[in-house]
């Protein structure tokens, strides 16, 4: 019996950690929904899975400020507080990985959301505790892009 | 005796990448893969528009799933590795869904051309457009790149993934039918006899061998982070960092603490801050290039301070292009690497 669980554990652990093809490295979903609805929508999963908005730059206003002509392009800063404080505390060198963000930006009626896999930054950071959380990140991020997805 | 499963075995078969979304239908397979780039309804966008009837007739199955599989290496379009024969079988299928005509069939019959005399005709009449080697057009989103009206980028025809996936016999249709919905023109109605077509198509098959595939994209022989020590102290190497930032002719934004956002006002960890700042002409070009960079916004330095060591930090621009499989987009982050590592440099001199 303990045989078989560790035979199930290794098969487990060999996919869980298994290389993104580049396929996987960006998450990316596109909204039906128009800028404005879409980015109440991400706000609103944001928050549904537990995280917490701490900013939001608006790319689009500084490039219009200077200049230039644009669709509304955003990028969303989020995380889990604690969560953020103790990972920057005893990984200092994933704070340039924090928060999450997701940058989100109109194209004609739809909107594009796009983000990092989280479960890219295995390659990065190797520490097996951090493992587990890179793996939530992601699945929390496929969760809030099907919900805006299927918004309608 | 009784042969049984291995219960290993099952768990395999459930965890193996495809094998759960082989039973997703065509349509929200193509929903999560490709309708970000490629539009909801094959519209196009960062990618080519999939439903147009033009494009539909002259491609075949083969060469989509050829360019499913091989992606376009450099040109944004991925590899799907991972799918499974059924799934990629399945999200050809809902492509289809947009077409109602014929689809042509695979031919691997090379046509017969003059590629030399096909040579000067691509310069006069295709270079405009796809590149004087055949490398395609500038950028790829809608938005930064092109206006909305103009559906699609000339692709790169000296992409190894598109001489993979593309037969002679579809080149050949595409010059003589042309992509009516995209500025691609019919050659024939252009003037061109066939047989100068065909002397294209010979012209664009000996990029086979004439250009350097894509180098594969090695990310790990990147660090993901750069870092440099500072001898000074906190206060004096973020204001170093301003210094070096402004000197490069970046505008800073902000200044911030890593949990400005998280914690209450007052409460946050003050030894971690966070240096944004932007040159906007060079955030424009770049979002030209790939809409997609917005992880990279605004440019960020952080300054940390811990266990008396302060050190500064930012994401390594070079490691994180290659998700993009963007090869105009690797130069832009080329460039970023450098402008990071003179302000690492500067900062803490």
């Amino acid at each position: 019996m303990r045989r078989r669980l560790g035979s199930l554990l290794i098969a487990l652990s060999i996919f869980a950690g298994s290389p993104l093809s580049l396929a996987d490295e960006l998450l990316m979903v596109r909204s039906p929904l128009p800028f404005a609805e879409t980015m109440l929508a991400l706000q609103d999963a944001i928050r549904e899975h537990g995280y917490q908005l701490s900013r939001v730059q608006r790319v689009d206003v500084g490039l219009t400020a200077s200049g230039f002509e644009t669709d509304k392009y955003r990028v969303v800063f989020f995380g889990r507080p604690q969560e953020v404080h103790e990972l920057a505390v005893h990984y200092p060198e994933l704070i340039p990985y924090l928060p999450i963000k997701v940058a989100i930006f109109g194209e004609d009626e739809e909107t594009v959301l796009v983000t990092l896999n989280p479960r890219g930054f295995r390659g990065f950071y190797p520490e097996p505790e951090l493992g587990p959380v890179f793996d939530r990140w992601e699945k929390d991020l496929h969760s809030m892009f099907d919900r805006i997805r299927g918004a309608d | 005796m009784k042969h049984r499963c291995p219960q290993w075995v099952l768990i395999l078969w459930l965890v193996w990448p495809g094998t759960g979304a082989a039973v997703e239908d065509g349509a929200r397979l193509y929903e999560r893969h490709c309708a970000a780039c490629h539009g909801l309804d094959g519209k196009g966008g960062v990618g080519v528009p999939l439903a147009l009837p033009a494009f539909q007739s002259t491609v075949s199955d083969h060469y989509l799933e050829s360019t499913i599989r091989r992606g376009r290496p450099g040109r944004v379009m991925p590899a799907f590795s991972s799918l499974s024969d059924e799934d990629v079988k399945a999200i050809i299928g809902r492509i289809r869904s947009w077409y109602e005509g014929p689809v042509p069939a695979d031919s691997g019959a090379r046509v017969a051309g003059n590629p030399e005399h096909g040579g000067a005709l691509f310069a006069e009449h295709c270079a405009g457009c796809h590149g004087d080697k055949g490398q395609g057009g500038h950028g790829t989103g809608k938005t930064f790149s092109r206006p909305r009206d103009f559906p699609i980028m000339a692709p790169a025809l000296n992409n190894s993934g598109f001489l993979a996936a593309a037969s002679d016999a579809m080149i050949r249709a595409t010059l003589i039918q042309g992509r009516e919905g995209t500025p691609m023109p019919s050659f024939l109605k252009q003037g061109l006899a066939e047989q100068d077509i065909d002397d294209i198509v010979s012209f664009v098959r000996a990029f086979e061998s004439s250009v350097p595939p894509v180098p594969e994209a090695d990310a790990d022989a990147e660090p993901a982070v750069l870092v440099a020590e500072s001898p000074y102290d906190l206060k004096a190497t973020v204001e170093n960092v301003r210094r070096a930032v402004i000197g490069k002719n970046f505008r800073l934004i902000r200044e911030q603490y890593l949990e400005d956002g998280f914690m209450p006002a007052g409460k946050e960890n003050k030894n971690q801050i966070v240096v944004y700042f932007c040159n906007f002409k060079f955030l424009y070009d770049a979002l030209a290039l790939d809409p997609r960079i917005g992880m990279f916004l605004p440019c960020r330095v952080t300054v940390v301070e811990q266990d008396a060591q302060v050190k500064v930090m930012t994401a390594n621009p070079k490691r994180l292009s290659k998700l993009f499989n963007n090869s105009e987009l690797d130069n832009v982050c080329e460039e970023m690497y450098r402008l990071y590592s003179d302000v690492l440099e500067e900062a803490t001199l």
